[in-house]
């Protein structure tokens, strides 16, 4: 195609010169469309903290409420469950949480900030499906020594109570505890953080 | 005079090459003369191409892609539509009937050595149909908005969210929201009746005119056109595709028709195989059933992902087993193409690989125990072991002569 021309090299200079500029404005007019697909504003502004009532749960009782879409549970624990956390190290993955999300008024062995209220986003770390609350009264075949936690039917991860990964399951780390303010004794707003403001 | 219908004919041709790609691709397009069983399926998948197309067109008029209006709008197309129960079943066992063709499609081109030399790019492209047709059927799944829709797609878009570092936000890229929701819903619609169906019938296409170009395979392996009538040039062991297959393929679409309308009128929920039961569940965010499983089709790699202890690594294994799938044509060492002039070695491989298929497919289905994670397990080793050691073993084999003819079995 090039023979009988003069300066080819001008004319490689114009290709490199022109495919360039050709890809700079594909790139720009790609962008448009691939940012459309992120959340709309929407979307975003539906994420909104939500207040929740917690004066009536009652001792081991959960509570579901709805947070950006996602189950957030307020597990109230008793003395004896808080005790048998300490029983459960040598079984679990992520003792410290040092691996799993969570703010740090969060990163103790409770997972919390008043021990007694456990508050976790209620999605497995593995594949995000809903694990089930078990508690020692329930009938269950997760053996004779089962210390009460949360059981994914999706693939067979196991959590305790303060929301620790066991050893030798697939997901990977603890369930998220989400930011949370209290408000007052009873009353806990999921969404904010004490000092950060709005998550 | 000359007749009008070949008058119109001319008229055409001389305008757009209509004859000539009759003849190209049907008339004189010379196939082997010892098609078997196993090359129904072909046409067999095309037929079900566009029998999804036609019936999902009808679909979309009374679908809402809607979170809120979606199950709804499913159930109104089976209770109120005027045989909206009959164009969605054919659509929902369909797709189970895709899969079944193109699963059998592909076995037999492991059995006849399809995917070797020349036709490695067939092979090719009709593994990017079968991922397509793997990405086509999850986006439907989510469309009736049932418990298994939800979990299914919240399960395999948090595939993504295993990629270290950008991987979360990948999955809420995908999702267009931080968990699947209304946003979702809506562009898997548009992905699933736009934007798959599209690259689908391309690479069909594509598919077909790849063959056409190097000329089928066959039970023997042999290659036809090595032995060429001398005048003509037409293959000795060559038949015109019309009428002589076009008549066989109808037998085989009747025969398919007679099952399939088995299913539709009989069983369409086919014992929860081909619609589950907990999609007759609207979708609850905050309840995820008690057991959840993916479509059959899907359940072999599932049961890959779960025998890996490690999620990101589980995500990779279960990428791999169909990432391998795409090197066949060069795992392949051995001289001869068909099963039928290979040794033991190659046989016994074959039906090893055909039992782990069938053992994971049934682990997938069915909740993990210790027991069953560990013939997951031993499965996936095999199902790998199938592939990545081909280049030795296939080498290794000890092959009979190939005739230079086709034989007549």
């Amino acid at each position: 195609m090039t023979d009988g021309i003069d300066d080819k090299d001008k004319r490689r200079f114009l290709i490199a010169a022109t495919t360039t500029v050709g890809a700079v404005g594909f790139g720009f007019a790609v962008w448009p469309f691939l940012a459309s697909l992120k959340p709309s504003a929407r979307t975003q502004a539906a994420g909104a903290p939500v207040e929740i009532d917690i004066s009536k749960l009652e001792d081991g009782q959960r509570l579901i409420v709805e947070w950006r879409g996602k189950p957030v549970w307020i597990v109230k624990r008793t003395e004896k469950m808080l005790a048998d956390l300490d029983t459960l190290t040598p079984k679990l993955r992520d003792i410290n949480s040092e691996e799993s999300i969570q703010p740090d008024y969060a990163k103790n062995i409770t997972r919390s900030m008043k021990p007694e209220y456990l508050v976790v986003v209620g999605i497995c770390t593995h594949l995000g499906c809903s694990p089930s609350y078990v508690k020692t009264t329930d009938a269950h075949d997760l053996g004779e020594d089962w210390k009460g936690g949360f059981f994914c039917p999706c693939h067979g991860s196991f959590f305790d109570l303060a929301g620790r990964v066991y050893l030798g399951v697939p997901a990977p780390t603890n369930l998220v505890v989400p930011p949370h303010t209290y408000l007052s004794d009873t009353r806990i707003l999921v969404g904010v953080d004490p000092q950060a403001g709005v998550a | 005079m000359k007749n009008i219908l070949t008058a119109s004919l001319e008229w055409v041709d001389a305008r757009f090459p209509l004859s000539k790609m009759w003849n190209e691709h049907l008339a004189q397009y010379y196939a082997p003369k010892n098609f078997n069983f196993w090359y129904y399926f072909g046409s067999l998948a095309l037929v079900l191409l566009i029998m999804q197309i036609f019936t999902g067109i009808f679909l979309a008029g009374n679908y809402k892609p809607d979170a809120a209006l979606a199950f709804g709008s499913v159930e109104y197309i089976m209770r109120d539509v005027n045989y909206g129960w009959l164009i969605r079943y054919m659509h929902s066992t369909g797709a189970s009937f895709f899969f079944l063709f193109i699963y059998l499609h592909m076995f037999r081109a492991l059995l006849y050595g399809s995917y070797k030399k020349p036709r490695e790019l067939i092979w090719l492209i009709g593994m990017l149909i079968y991922v397509c047709l793997m990405a086509e059927s999850f986006l439907g799944y989510l469309l009736p908005w049932g418990q298994m829709s939800y979990w299914g797609a919240q399960v395999i878009i948090s595939l993504f969210g295993a990629i270290p570092v950008i991987g979360e936000e990948l999955a809420v890229w995908v999702r267009g929201d931080y968990v699947i929701g209304d946003t979702t819903l809506n562009r898997f619609f548009a992905y699933h009746v736009v934007l798959v169906p599209i690259i689908l019938l391309a690479l069909a296409v594509v598919h077909i005119i790849a063959l056409h170009e190097v000329g089928s395979n066959n039970p023997d392996g042999i290659d036809i056109k090595k032995h060429k009538d001398p005048k003509t040039g037409i293959p000795l062991d060559g038949i015109p595709f019309h009428p002589y297959y076009t008549v066989k393929d109808i037998v085989g679409i009747v025969v398919f028709l007679i099952f399939f309308s088995i299913i539709i009128f009989y069983m369409p929920e086919f014992h929860g195989y081909f619609l589950e039961y907990n999609n007759f569940v609207p979708a609850d965010p905050m309840k995820t059933p008690a057991h959840i499983e993916p479509s059959w089709y899907f359940t072999p790699f599932y049961a890959i992902l779960r025998a890996v202890p490690d999620k990101f690594l589980g995500v990779i294994a279960m990428g791999a087993a169909i990432v391998v799938l795409f090197f066949l044509p060069w795992l392949d060492r051995s001289p001869v193409r068909s099963i039928r002039y290979k040794g033991w070695i190659f046989k016994t491989a074959l039906a090893l690989f055909v039992i782990s298929f069938f053992g994971l497919a049934y682990l997938g289905m069915n909740a993990p125990t210790p027991l069953r994670t560990d013939f997951a397990r031993l499965f996936s080793a095999i199902y790998f072991g199938f592939f990545l050691l081909m280049p030795w073993y296939s080498k290794l084999d000890k092959t009979k002569p190939v005739p230079e003819r086709v034989t007549d079995r």
